[in-house]
Order: structure tokens, then C-alpha cells, then sequence
């Protein structure tokens, strides 16, 4: 009689357990978030499947595989940065003039003799001096953060401009130019550098108090701030982010060319706002996933490569991009 | 016999430059009862409880708690002083889920000095202990606030306030925006707050509300108390012609 009720007791839990995962899918199957997140997931796999189809011998190569995750692997670092903005309700326009700031106080410092991790860190310090000017007057002095960006945007990559004198500095260092050659497996240095950023990141987002309260500011600042969230705080701190992002990315942009350029990669800036959109971030704030960001660089990255591969001309594809962009917003816009 | 109210205030003066909103406001609530708070609009009830709860400094005087003096130069001075406030507009995240709402700003960690991860298990255990002590049915405390009736946004709204231990709640219109069944439930909820010893201080236009929920009405007008009385001893045409001043001269405080 107690094994029957025994049993009885461990197929009723049985049944209420299953009661409850089949209740927390529905759920996850009800939030349009989930089906912006996976949104990006199914288009990568179009993506791949449709160049692979077609060009399967130069597509779907190790090789080729690897070029992609190399080529995503900065413009992810930069994703990061941009995706803590938007999630305030904000956007960083200045990402890739801070990444230029950066890159050529790295130069300085290393035609300065400077050893390689002084050189990373002062590029780094640069993007946090613009990332924290940005913050700060986005919330101390309340002006709107496009502007801010905006104008950030404008004086990074003139000060890179007069530092520099417009020229290059060759940067001619083995172990550097390692970081962006070496590859752990199949998996190259790079993708392994990025990837840990967006854990962190995604961990800094929804595993600390400073990731929920980064959500409240930019889902209802009011409310926010009557709970008693310093929104000045996590602002500084969200554009700060940003820009030690923008700052590290310089060092391996760096390591990537051999030489740090004084002209801003405005390709950099496009694709961080694509991707972020593409990911399924909400643009007017309080809702973000790290992972989303990271899966739709990958998609644009592996969308220009396979244009690449089957012979359309560059100029197509920043139009193919922004064709995706558009059409995904929209895409979200419906499921919603 | 000052620490048989919660709360008092005693001659509240509120000056913005040469508009006295507030003209020597004297009110006070006990534990355990519903105190409300009535007027017309621009009565200066909104202002006296900001002043209660720390949004506005009172240009002059005094704020007791259980018979001490307190100052607060922030809201959440008045929240550690065990003051709570739940506005109109409840002040929940939308995108948020309820647990996260519950605990907003007061998440629970795990961890040592800045390396500190939020301990998420207990905050849903608590979450769920603090909506059931007050009998609010809630689906999952893991949905979003976004989805959840009006009724259902009052009560967590009610949940986190009352969920730290504070000693005096203030309501402002709490069945405001409400319809009718919900508004019996917020009822409810706030009979077992009174019931579990709170002071609540409410705020309501709905007559039949204040005179079912209130032991003790204040009357205010043009930044003036104008009467203050026990519930069972008043009715709604009384407070009617006390609010627009009909009988002002026959019955002061």
C-alpha cells in the first residue's frame, strides 16, 4: 500500500512538473521577445544554408567559416557597447570615432616605445575619457544622447585626426599581430576575445543588480527614479561601457591591420545600430538580450561574405543591408 | 500620548515662492487604521503627502513617527523611516517581471563587495511569500508586469510597499483608474493591511469608499485642514458641503 502511494505521489509530481514546463513554454511562446530573439537565429541559418546551397565549395568552407567569425569578431565588441545604450532608451553614435580615438592613442603611446599592454590600456583609458563625457552629459547636463553621440562623434575622430597629424602609425609587433592570426581549434583568437566580452556582458545584464536597474532606466526612467535608481549612474556607467568597448576593439583592429588609422570606420557605427535592431533590442528601451546582438552581427557579417563569395559588387551590399535591417524591424514590429 | 499615532503632522507649512499650498496642516494616523485624506482638487492633499514622504522639504513644521522627530530630505529617507508610498501611477517597470518589480532596488545578492550576483532563487521564493501573505493571486511571478490587469498592478504595487516592513502607507486614489470588481479586491487587500497593524493614509474622491474603509477623515480645503472626525460619526453629505465649504463656518477643527 505505501509503494502504491509512493507511486502515486511521484506521478502526481510527475504530472505537475510537466504541468508547469509545458505552462513556462507557453509562456516563452507568448512573449514576442523570444520570437525576436529566435527571429535572428532562423535568418542566420537562411543565410547560411542559401550561400551554402549556392556556392557550397567556397561558402561552407572551414576556411571561409573562419574568415566570418574573425570579421564578426570586432564588430561584436562594439555590439556590446551599443546594446547596454539602446537598452537605456539611448544610442552611442560616437562608437566608432572613440574606436579611432583609441587606435591612434595606442599608436602614440607605442611610437613612444611604450610596451603593448601600456599601449592597450591607454587606448582603453581614451575610450573611457569619451565614454564617461558622453554619459556625463547625457545625464548630468539632460541633453538628448543622439546629440551627445552625435557630437562626440565629430570631436573623437577630429582629436584622432590632430593627434595623429592624419597619418598611420605602423604598429609592427609579432605577439600582437598573433592575437589576430591565432586560432584555439577551428575557433580564431579574436572570436574567443568577443565572445567572452558578450558572457560577461550578458552576465553584468541579468545576473547583477546594475543589469536590472539598467532595464528600469530604460523601460520608465520615472519610475525608476522614484524607486530611487540613480539614472545619472547608470548612465555614465552604460556610455563608459561603450566606450572601453570601442577602446579594447581599437587594440585589435590594431592587431588585425598593423597599424593604427587615424580615419573613422563608419561601417562599424552602421552595423552596431543594425545589429542591435536586428537582435530584437527595443529601441525605445528596457528590453535587450545580449545574445540577440551578437547572432545578428554574425548574420551581417556572414551576409556580406556570402555577397562577396557569389560576385556582388560592394555597393550592393551595404544596400543588402540595409534591406535586412529594415525588413527585420518591420518583421518584429508585426510579431508585436 | 504622542506615540499612539503612526504619524503626525503638526502645522505643515509648504511655500512654492509666494503660493502657500500648505497653510499649517495638522493631521495624524494611527496603527492599524485607515486615515483619510479628502478634498477638492488643489486642497493641497497632494502636497501633504509629498511632504510625508519626502518628495517636498516642508517650508515649516514637524513630522513625527511613533513620537520622534523626523527629518527627510529624500524619498528614501522617508522609506527608511518606514514610510511608502504608492503613487497614481504605481511606479512599475512594464518590462519588468513581478519579482524583479517587488524587489527593485532592493535586489537580494550574493556574494562579497563589488563581485555580487542577484541571489534570483529567494527573491522568487520572498516574492511569492509577500503576495500570499496579502492573498493576492497572481498567475507567475515571473511574467511581466505589462500583462497584468489594473487590479493586479495595484496589488503588487501595494505588495512591494508594504513588503519591507514600513509602518505607514500612503495611498493616493488607489481605486482611481480601477472598475468596479477590482476595486472591491484593492478594498480588501487594504482592510488586511489595517488588519495586520499598518497605518494607512488614504487619498480618495470615492465617497462611499472613504466612509466604508476610513476610521478617521480629514477634511482638507485651500491648504487648510477643515475638520478632522471619526468615520462613524460623519456621512457623505457632510463631507460634501465640508469640501466645498457650504458649512465651513458651522464645523471647524
Amino acid at each position: 500500500m505505501p509503494i502504491n502511494q509512493k507511486a502515486e505521489a511521484s506521478a502526481h509530481a510527475v504530472v505537475s512538473a510537466s504541468n508547469k514546463i509545458k505552462a513556462g513554454v507557453k509562456e516563452k511562446l507568448k512573449d514576442p521577445f523570444f520570437w525576436s530573439d529566435w527571429l535572428v537565429v532562423l535568418a542566420l541559418l537562411l543565410v547560411i544554408i542559401v550561400f551554402g546551397s549556392i556556392a557550397p565549395e567556397s561558402f561552407l568552407t572551414t576556411y571561409n567559416l573562419n574568415n566570418i567569425l574573425v570579421a564578426s569578431a570586432i564588430p561584436a565588441i562594439i555590439v556590446v557597447g551599443q546594446t547596454f545604450a539602446v537598452a537605456t532608451a539611448g544610442i552611442d553614435l560616437s562608437v566608432s570615432s572613440i574606436m579611432t580615438f583609441g587606435a591612434v592613442s595606442f599608436g602614440l603611446a607605442f611610437t613612444r616605445g611604450w610596451n603593448l599592454w601600456s599601449c592597450a590600456l591607454i587606448g582603453m583609458l581614451a575610450g573611457l575619457l569619451a565614454g564617461f563625457l558622453n554619459g556625463f552629459i547625457i545625464s548630468v547636463r539632460k541633453i538628448n544622447d543622439f546629440i551627445v553621440t552625435l557630437g562626440m562623434l565629430s570631436i573623437a575622430a577630429g582629436i584622432a585626426l590632430v593627434l595623429s597629424d592624419g597619418r598611420p602609425v605602423q604598429v609592427i609587433s609579432e605577439p600582437l599581430a598573433n592575437i589576430a592570426i591565432g586560432e584555439f581549434g577551428v575557433v580564431p583568437y579574436l572570436m574567443i576575445i568577443a565572445f567572452s566580452i558578450v558572457l560577461a556582458a550578458h552576465f553584468l545584464l541579468f545576473h547583477t543588480r546594475f543589469g536590472i536597474h539598467l532595464l528600469a532606466v530604460g523601460g520608465d526612467p520615472d519610475s525608476a527614479r522614484a524607486m530611487g535608481i540613480s539614472i545619472v549612474k547608470v548612465k555614465i556607467i552604460v556610455y563608459s561601457i561603450s566606450g572601453v568597448l570601442a577602446g579594447f576593439a581599437a587594440t585589435l583592429t590594431i592587431s588585425r591591420i598593423g597599424a593604427a588609422e587615424p580615419a573613422a570606420n563608419t561601417s562599424i557605427l552602421l552595423n552596431s545600430v543594425a545589429a542591435v535592431v536586428l537582435g530584437g533590442v527595443s529601441l525605445f528601451g528596457g528590453r535587450a538580450t545580449i545574445f540577440g546582438p551578437f547572432v545578428a552581427t554574425l548574420l551581417l557579417q556572414a551576409l556580406s561574405n556570402g555577397l562577396t563569395i557569389i560576385g556582388v559588387a560592394s555597393y550592393y551590399q551595404y544596400v543588402s543591408v540595409g534591406i535586412v535591417v529594415i525588413l527585420s524591424a518591420s518583421l518584429v514590429r508585426t510579431s508585436q | 500620548m504622542m506615540a499612539d499615532y503612526a504619524i503626525e503632522c503638526i502645522d505643515i507649512v509648504k511655500s512654492f515662492g509666494s503660493v502657500e499650498a500648505l497653510k499649517g496642516v495638522s493631521i495624524n494616523a494611527k496603527a492599524g487604521e485607515v486615515t483619510a485624506l479628502v478634498g477638492d482638487n488643489g486642497a493641497g492633499k497632494s502636497t501633504l503627502i509629498k511632504c510625508i514622504s519626502g518628495v517636498y522639504l516642508a517650508t515649516s513644521g514637524e513630522i513625527r513617527i511613533g513620537g520622534e522627530v523626523v527629518h527627510f530630505s529624500s524619498p528614501e529617507d522617508a522609506r527608511v523611516a518606514g514610510i511608502e508610498t504608492v503613487y497614481q501611477n504605481l511606479s512599475l517597470i512594464e518590462d519588468l517581471t513581478i519579482w524583479q518589480n517587488l524587489f527593485l532596488n532592493r535586489e537580494a545578492t550574493i556574494g562579497f563587495g563589488p563581485f555580487r550576483i542577484l541571489n534570483k532563487a529567494k527573491m522568487r521564493a520572498d516574492a511569492e511569500t509577500m503576495l500570499k501573505n496579502l492573498d493576492v493571486h497572481i498567475p507567475s511571478i515571473k511574467s511581466r508586469t505589462r500583462g497584468l490587469s489594473g487590479g493586479q498592478r495595484q496589488a503588487v504595487a501595494i505588495c512591494r510597499a508594504v513588503g519591507w516592513g514600513s509602518k505607514v502607507l500612503i495611498m493616493d486614489e488607489p481605486t482611481a483608474a480601477l472598475g468596479a470588481r477590482e476595486s472591491v479586491k484593492v478594498e480588501e487587500l487594504i482592510k488586511k493591511m489595517k488588519s495586520q497593524g499598518l497605518a494607512i493614509l488614504l487619498i480618495s474622491h470615492n465617497f462611499d469608499q472613504v466612509l466604508r474603509l476610513a476610521d478617521q477623515i480629514f477634511v482638507m480645503r485651500q491648504g487648510n485642514v477643515m475638520a478632522g472626525m471619526r468615520a462613524s460619526e460623519t456621512s457623505g453629505g457632510e463631507l460634501v458641503s465640508l469640501i466645498t465649504g457650504a458649512s465651513a463656518s458651522k464645523k471647524g477643527s
